[in-house]
């Protein structure tokens, strides 16, 4: 008798399953609503990571916008010249201008945790924002990197990675361009620099020399070695702080070797 | 069994989410802004109404009749969530207007408990078809209210001075708690003393 009622009741959950998935699959096959071929091929071409930079709802959401809405194609940060290139082939609309590539980079290169560069012992919650809550975070610097890691949790693309040493870092090749990092750090040291560029200043310190070497030792001093030794470079001072105009491309090299406190980094 | 005693039960005294605490997820989800909120309410309405009329047929021709009344809860879970496939493949295909407005809450709610809940209450309470369809809209209705008041709540929330620790999900449950308290003085004396004689 048990034996029974465990072959019916088998039986029957395989057969209500059965006939649900069959009316289901012919309901999904009869009342298929026909979606515009193109939209699917644009979202193919889209990176596919929902980043959001492009102010839609996802990749799926642009791509239905760039055809029935007319949305321009360049909204998306991370589409190369070439994928550009192929939607307009699908839109039969102009080749919107890319424009250069825009890839992040964490202004800061000191190591967030190093004991002399702090001012207090920090015991609270791990992520960037409760950090910037207490008294801008516990190292003396105010204006740098606290090693929360806020960045590398919202990164749709896992391109911020930890090193060895602690420090916070970007993988500028996996960047899509999303900005989603520069709206989560707190202290704002997240910049934009095109894809292009070959050294970067590592620092967001805009105090005056003596100020930024009490508070890490690593960051730019305000000396304006550098616009000297590579006048050509694009360095100009913005008050304590150094930074570079990247339309100009002149070398940059004899100012990178040159800095004091070695805080121009390279980006290759 | 009185339809409106059913109704009435099913909207405030055993209220899906402040009483029974079924259906916490989209309730703690969607109540951030109203218009979600009112969009997954009558979505949540609309399966609920159908699914227990569904279950309940379900329940009486198959399983009640060979005995395997014990496979309700499996059964049940299988056809609520194809139901609610198969109603939005229709709702896209006929009304677009009807599915832009439910279309993202609908396939939420096919792993919603109380949709579930609703189903097998009917069933243990031996809801005939019309009840059981009753119960499931007034309980819809009830999870309707209680999204909508907390949408309200949780925009005065935005805008005051809460703890740190806190903000955001931590308040509105706290302050869920608060209103099932409230919640608690709707009990069946209400009901008979409003309804007399049912």
């Amino acid at each position: 008798m048990s034996f029974l009622i465990l072959f019916v009741s088998v039986l029957i959950v395989f057969a209500i399953g059965l006939l649900l998935g069959l009316i289901i699959a012919s309901a999904s096959h009869f009342l298929a609503v026909r979606k515009e071929a193109r939209i699917e091929q644009i979202g193919e071409i889209l990176p596919g990571a929902n980043c959001g930079a492009c102010g839609y709802a996802g990749c799926a959401a642009y791509a239905e916008a760039i055809i029935l809405e007319g949305a321009p194609a360049n909204k998306c940060t991370s589409l190369t010249a070439e994928g550009l290139a192929k939607i307009a082939e699908i839109t039969g609309q102009e080749t919107a201008a890319a424009g250069e590539p825009e890839k992040a980079f964490i202004a800061c290169h000191a190591l967030p945790f190093a004991s002399e560069a702090l001012s207090f012992e920090y015991n609270g919650l791990a992520d960037c924002t409760s950090r910037a809550l207490f008294y801008k975070g516990a190292k003396k610097c105010k204006y740098g990197c606290l090693g929360g890691g806020s960045c590398m949790d919202v990164c749709p693309v896992r391109a911020i990675y930890r090193e060895k040493s602690g420090r916070v870092v970007i993988d500028r090749k996996k960047c899509i361009s999303c900005r989603k990092c520069l709206s989560v750090c707190p202290m704002n040291i997240i910049q934009m620099i095109p894809e292009s560029a070959d050294y970067a200043v590592a620092c967001s310190h805009p105090g005056k020399g003596v100020q930024t070497k009490q508070d890490c030792g690593v960051g730019c001093l305000g000396c304006s070695l550098c616009t000297k030794k590579s006048p050509d470079g694009g360095f100009f001072m913005d008050g304590f702080l150094a930074k570079i105009d990247y339309n100009k491309k002149g070398s940059r090299n004899e100012a990178v070797e040159k800095c004091p406190s070695h805080c121009i980094v390279s980006l290759k | 069994m009185n339809l409106i005693v059913i109704f009435f039960s099913f909207v405030l005294v055993n209220n899906f989410i402040l009483s029974k605490f079924m259906g916490l997820c989209p309730f703690i989800g969607v109540s951030q802004n109203r218009e979600s909120a009112v969009g997954m309410g009558f979505a949540v309405i609309f399966v609920m109404s159908i699914s227990s009329l569904l279950t309940w047929a379900v329940y009486h021709a198959i399983l009640a009749p060979l005995g395997i009344e014990f496979l309700k809860t499996i059964v049940f879970i299988l056809v609520i969530a194809s139901l609610v496939q198969l109603v939005e493949l229709v709702i896209r295909k006929l009304s677009p207007a009807l599915y832009k407005a439910l279309g993202i809450y609908l396939p939420l709610i096919t792993t919603n408990c109380a949709v579930l809940g609703i189903a097998i209450i009917s069933v243990d309470e031996n809801f005939g078809p019309l009840e059981s369809f009753v119960a499931g809209m007034s309980g819809g209705i009830g999870f309707l209210m209680v999204l909508v008041i907390m949408s309200f709540l949780r925009q005065k929330l935005l805008l005051e001075k809460v703890p740190a620790p806190f903000r955001g999900v931590p308040i509105a449950f706290i302050t869920a708690g608060a209103m099932a308290l409230a919640f608690m003085a709707f009990n069946s004396s209400m009901i008979s003393n409003l309804f007399p004689g049912v």
